[in-house]
């Protein structure tokens, strides 16, 4: 069934761009309990970094290699001046500072780039590959093997290493983090370096499927954040299978229901799922000790 | 009478030249368009083209000898700003006119000010409810989704397609023309086999194409859509191999599309567009090669950017209110309204403008060449 083919093929990709949006909310959840509603923007900067460099002449990889730190840098600050001078006030103004955040970034990017719609050349090319009477773009193997590659790089280090494990006993108790000689200041710094270079990576790879402008952020954001919820946040095998069970799903819908009801049909199984599964696919229990 | 923008600009230069008038009270026009916000890439363009048509105005001694006083606000694509501004142009700057409404929102929320205050106000935006019913003091340049739609289906039925598929984009203007096509497709004997739409925001259209691919008897398929959408759809039409003749709309004519769509996937691609997006292809002996012409020159030389319909869609509303101004010989808001109404051969960017009291646009089909990408530019076939 070529139909069926395609329509998977379709789904893995639009999956993978979700899945790779929602691991960039990973890293400061888990730090901070914070849904950084900022982390579209990051995408949509590291795709437009990227094409305006390349559009200045550098070579792609190297382009692409600074919008990453450039997000990254972008990231830090974001931290410093809006983050961390609220660190007391509750996480729900957090999430409020973010979308302000996001506000102020896609703002600024309109004036210092502009408000057209950029792409830059697929990585190898824009011949289909044919699967099994389906056809998809090599750009798609790029996002999936980077969703894949980002995910085991994330898993690693939250099972792996010490500053993996400092950033999740960082987000469990601040205080306790502190005394047992955990730079929480620095842990902060480095969670939403982390979680900017991913959205700029994902923005890199998914630019020639997506394209990209300023105002492209909220949208994806958005879809990574139900890819996530779904998946359980917080937890990068989460976020993966999130990604791609939504993108599969609307891809499902669009094939063999009706391409009216895409969105409508996601949101409605991601709604039934909490409903059974609050906590999401794969999220840890929440317990409070008394 | 045939008027053109430098023909006018070359005559009120001649009159001031001439006689040396001495300085009028100054017109005041108002302008509010959606510089910044979600409008801006239509808006920017417009803000750009108004600015620049009043400084060389000026710089050539006004309108019979009086110089333009411009207010233009930026309403970011808001209705509710746009009616403020509206207002504020009305009451506090006692403008005789106004341009603006970049989109079809902030031009119904204009509207009612304008209507009310009795002054005349020119539309930048694309829905036909803009001129349809016609009310006294409204009028629009760029032409409709419905215009677009029946250029499309002419070209389909000389080619002899009777059976087509529709992928259309959710957003405003997408929904707004399957709506405008599916309204009139009948009159052209096309039938309509797959009807399929997409997000605004959607990464790949791959599913809804496959199944216009599976549906039998399919000649050609129309794409109604705005921004990202239609690349996306071209570029996923080229992946699948579909092989039929795809149509975009006149939404995404631009040299951007052909860019985000790629050269070797846009191949063969048709759509409506207007004179200014293939300047460098129209003989002279074309009734619109001097304006678009002059446009162009102008406009890139002062923004070093190219040319967009958006700006050229300002050019003519600016055109169309100077022009009226002149042969109303005052600055009575009424004065000037019914001489836009009788406007009558003017050439614009847009096309040839005539309009009369039941007719606020003014344009006709003739207004849009249709277009093919060949080779990454542009083609004119008809």
């Amino acid at each position: 069934m070529p139909e069926l083919m395609q329509f998977f093929l379709s789904g893995i990709t639009v999956g993978a761009v979700y899945a790779l949006v929602a691991l960039g909310f990973t890293i400061i959840y888990n730090a901070s309990d914070v849904v950084n509603f900022a982390q579209g923007e990051f995408v949509m900067l590291g795709g437009m970094i990227t094409v305006f460099a390349f559009e200045a002449g550098l070579p792609l990889p190297l382009a692409a290699l600074i919008a990453i730190l450039g997000t990254a840098v972008i990231g830090v600050a974001l931290n410093r001046l809006a983050i961390e001078p609220a660190r007391g006030a509750p996480v729900v103004s957090l999430i409020i500072i973010t979308i302000g955040a996001s506000i102020f970034i896609r703002g600024v990017t309109q004036i210092v780039f502009d408000k057209q719609i950029h792409r830059f050349p697929a990585f190898s090319g824009d011949a289909p590959i044919a699967v099994g009477g389906a056809t998809i773009l090599p750009q798609s193997l790029w996002v999936i093997a980077g969703a894949l590659a980002v995910f085991i790089g994330l898993w690693l280090f939250f099972t792996r290493t010490l500053v993996g494990r400092a950033v999740l006993a960082t987000a469990n108790n601040r205080i306790a983090a502190q005394l047992v000689g955990i730079n929480t200041k620095f842990i902060m710094t480095l969670s939403f370096a982390m979680s900017a270079a991913i959205g700029a990576l994902a923005g890199v790879l998914v630019t020639p499927i997506t394209l990209t402008s300023y105002d492209i952020g909220i949208s994806l954001a958005l879809k990574g954040f139900a890819a996530a919820m779904l998946g359980g946040m917080g937890n990068p095998k989460g976020a993966l299978v999130g990604g791609l069970l939504l993108g599969i799903l609307e891809a499902m819908t669009a094939g063999y229901i009706s391409s009216q009801y895409k969105d409508a049909a996601a949101f409605v199984v991601i709604l039934a799922v909490l409903f059974a599964m609050p906590q999401g696919l794969f999220g840890r229990k929440q317990t409070d000790r008394v | 009478m045939k008027l053109s923008m430098t023909t006018a600009l070359a005559g009120t230069l001649a009159l001031v030249l001439g006689f040396a008038a001495p300085a009028f009270a100054d017109i005041k026009i108002g302008a509010t368009v959606s510089e910044t916000g979600p409008a801006s890439f239509l808006g920017d363009p417009e803000a750009k083209t108004l600015k620049m048509l009043v400084d060389a105005l000026n710089a050539a001694g006004g309108i019979n000898g009086e110089k333009i006083e411009f207010v233009i606000y930026d309403d970011g694509g808001d209705p509710n700003k746009a009616r403020t501004f509206a207002t504020r142009l009305v009451e506090d700057d006692e403008v005789v006119a106004i341009i603006g409404g970049t989109t079809t929102g902030t031009t119904m929320a204009i509207m009612p000010v304008a209507e009310d205050a009795e002054i005349p106000f020119i539309s930048l935006a694309g829905a036909i409810e803009i001129i349809d019913p016609v009310r006294p003091y409204t009028f629009k340049t760029p032409h409709t989704d419905r215009m677009a739609c029946a250029k499309i289906f002419e070209d389909m039925k000389k080619r002899g397609f009777t059976k087509i598929g529709m992928i259309s984009g959710s957003d405003g203007f997408g929904a707004s023309m399957r709506k405008q096509c599916l309204a009139i497709i009948g009159d052209y004997g096309i039938e309509v086999l797959a009807d399929e739409t997409y997000g605004p925001t959607d990464a790949d259209m791959t599913p809804q194409l496959t199944n216009i691919k599976g549906k039998d008897g399919v000649q050609a398929v129309l794409n109604p859509g705005f921004g990202q959408g239609p690349a996306i759809v071209t570029r996923n039409y080229a992946q699948l191999a579909i092989g039929l003749p795809l149509y975009q709309s006149h939404g995404v004519a631009s040299d951007s599309f052909i860019e985000l769509a790629g050269a070797q996937a846009a191949e063969g691609v048709r759509l409506p567009g207007t004179a200014l997006l293939v300047a460098g292809l129209l003989p002279e002996s074309d009734p619109q090669y001097a304006v678009v012409k002059a446009y162009k020159e102008a406009y890139e030389k002062a923004t070093g950017k190219p040319v967009s319909t958006f700006g050229g869609y300002a050019h003519d509303a600016f055109a169309i209110l100077v022009d009226a101004i002149k042969r109303s010989g005052g600055s009575e808001s009424s004065a000037i309204r019914d001489a836009i109404e009788a406007t009558s051969g003017l050439v614009g960017t847009t096309g040839t403008v005539t309009m009369s009291a039941t007719d606020h646009l003014g344009l006709d089909l003739s207004a849009f060449r249709m277009l093919e990408i060949q080779k990454g530019g542009w083609k004119i076939v008809e």
